[in-house]
């Protein structure tokens, strides 16, 4: 089985967010492999590392130059090549579905795994539309997985609990934390992945157009109102908190 | 058309159903307002859709009694197709948002995610949406003879009910076999006010303690409070409470009128999920914890000591 695992680069979480002329401008940004795809990669690692037959694993990313980071990332953490389709463009999930199928399809893959939830456009589209592409199932936010053969088992979060489930590959799996600690990339590791395949694709190959315009992006705090109640005296304080929520929110009764 | 897929629980018709009718009739789309419900044992639900929604469809079937990715994409392509919607309009819960892109790859249609307002503008569709862990709110739009659009939970006000009643009308469904076997079911139960319709939200973190505190103090304001339960991603994490009550990016998204925080550090990751309530208290003992920095009331203080004192005033 060939493992292909998606990998998009994103603002470190705890970088601030800046926007320019109506969009958000990452100059200056400190930017990472997005975390929930980091879980992907892993466990493409961890099924080879625990026995499932994983002939090849191949991390795809698509997106600008810098992005190519990210992908030496995964490969310094062991997968064994990547494909960079280097583009400007800014493809909606649904756009991006149809080229990651494209791959999946050329390289002939049966397992897909990507985050559930990107860091960036907080979207979690991008496995359920490629899955329904391919035509394949789809398990998401996924957080226990095995492979025995061509027998998928595991367990997600569903919208009221979890469930465990089994399915046939081929098929797309989303990731969240909880399924595994990423590990990091080691010196040496670091060093052999400069000397892994990175090959470059360029958009034109694909066919592949936005289906989604971006029209403006705003940072929208909320006015926060930061009245601090002195904690010294628990009971005043309680009451003092009380008060206010009853009667200047108004949002209790 | 219109075509929204009701979202329903325990033989009840969701809020964010009603939410969606109220995102129907803002976007400006023109057409019926029809809510598909799908599932087993339905009268209560689709009497309950057909008293705010213009018709009512309902596919009432025991292959419908659980919620199935493949098939809920299966049976809403299908009405779509044969209703020509021209707006599809899904849920933005886990389980909407897992299959809304698989109706959008079906219908060939572009995929408005997890949108807080909606507007037409000449042919397009536009929305409002949270992005960067809900830093940034961006404005997307799309067109085409369909569009696909999953809404936010609490983003917009619950439809009241119309004058006159919707008809309902039954539905056939060519659904294909599920291909992914569900082999073992574990349902977070809870019998307090659900976190996406509470109006009040008490949640702990790593601050409590323990989860002997946390039942004391979280719950025990909670019950006060008449208020719902939530927990950050470290108590989960740590075993104390179900990931049901988990808020946040990987958690719920809630949007109360009041969010009370205790012993939670505020991490943008937890921000995500409920850094859109209209009030957020913060009790915590480290003046510095970035959760001040989002709260409208604060008190810098030992949850040990505050909140019994907050439990004891709220009973007067
Ligand atoms: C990809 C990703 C997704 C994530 N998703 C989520 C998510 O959905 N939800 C989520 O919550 N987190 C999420 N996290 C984790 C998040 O980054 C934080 O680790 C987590 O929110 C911290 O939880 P906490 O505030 O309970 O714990 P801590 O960070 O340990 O904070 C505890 C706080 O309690 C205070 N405290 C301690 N003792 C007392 C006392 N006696 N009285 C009062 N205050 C006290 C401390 O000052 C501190 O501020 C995610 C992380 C990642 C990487």
């Amino acid at each position: 089985m060939k493992i292909l695992t998606l990998v998009r680069q994103v603002p470190d979480a705890e970088a601030r967010v800046k926007i320019n002329a109506g969009s958000v401008d990452l100059e200056g940004t400190t930017l990472v492999i997005d975390g929930m795809d980091e879980y992907g990669v892993e466990e493409a690692l961890r099924l080879r590392e625990g026995g499932a037959s994983v002939e090849e694993i191949v991390a795809l990313a698509v997106g600008p130059k810098r992005v190519e980071d990210a992908l030496r990332t995964a490969l310094a953490m062991g997968v064994d090549r990547a494909i960079h389709i280097e583009t400007d463009e800014k493809l909606d999930p649904i756009a991006l579905s149809r080229i990651v199928a494209q791959v999946a399809q050329a390289e002939g893959a049966g397992l897909i795994l990507v985050g559930g939830q990107e860091a960036d456009w907080d979207s979690q589209a991008l496995g359920a539309a490629t899955a329904e592409r391919l035509g394949w199932p789809q398990l998401t936010w996924t957080n226990e997985l095995r492979v025995e053969g061509d027998s998928l088992t595991g367990r997600h979060d569903v919208d009221d609990g979890n469930e465990s489930f089994r399915a046939s590959l081929p098929a797309v799996v989303t990731t969240q934390q909880g399924l595994n600690e990423p590990r990091y990339p080691t010196l040496p590791n670091i060093m052999k992945a400069k000397r892994k395949e990175l090959r470059k694709d360029s958009l034109e190959q694909y066919g592949v157009q936005p289906t989604v315009r971006v029209v403006n992006a705003e940072i929208q705090t909320r006015a926060r109102l930061n009245k601090m109640i002195d904690g010294k005296d628990p009971q005043t304080a309680a009451e003092q908190l009380l008060d206010l929520l009853r009667n200047e929110a108004k949002v209790l009764a | 058309m219109i075509l929204i897929v009701a979202e329903h629980a325990g033989g009840k018709l969701a809020k964010s159903t009603l939410e969606m009718v109220t995102a129907a009739r803002e976007s400006g789309r023109e057409g019926p307002v029809t809510v598909l419900v799908l599932g087993q044992g339905t009268t209560e639900i689709a009497n309950a859709a057909a008293a705010v929604a213009d018709q009512v469809l309902v596919a009432d079937l025991p292959s419908l009694a659980t919620y199935n990715t493949e098939l809920w994409a299966a049976a809403t392509t299908q009405i779509a197709q044969e209703g020509e919607a021209h707006t599809v309009i899904i849920g933005g819960s886990r389980s909407g948002r897992e299959y809304a892109p698989r109706v959008a790859v079906r219908l060939d249609a572009p995929y408005l995610e997890d949108a807080i307002h909606l507007a037409s503008t000449g042919a397009a569709l536009q929305a409002q949406r949270y992005t960067y862990l809900a830093r940034v709110t961006e404005t997307v739009e799309a067109e085409g003879p369909v569009v696909v659009v999953s809404v936010k939970p609490g983003a917009f006000a619950p439809a009241a009910p119309l004058a006159a009643a919707g008809e309902q009308y039954d539905v056939e469904l060519d659904l294909p076999a599920p291909r992914v076997e569900v082999t073992g079911r574990s349902v977070e139960k809870t019998s307090r006010v659900a976190l996406t319709e509470a109006d009040v939200i008490v949640t702990g973190g790593r601050g409590v303690g323990n989860p002997e505190n946390f039942s004391l103090y979280v719950e025990g304001l909670a019950d006060r409070l008449g208020a719902g339960v939530g927990a950050t991603r470290a108590v989960v994490d740590a075993g104390w409470r179900p990931y049901a009550e988990q808020v946040g990016q990987t958690g719920k998204t809630v949007q109360p009128k009041a969010y009370v925080a205790l012993g939670v550090s505020g991490a943008v990751q937890h921000l995500s999920g409920m850094g859109k309530s209209r009030y957020i208290v913060a009790i915590n003992k480290d003046a510095e914890a970035p959760i001040f920095k989002v709260a409208d009331y604060g008190i810098v203080g030992d949850v040990n000591q505050i909140v019994p004192a907050l439990i004891e005033a709220a009973r007067k």
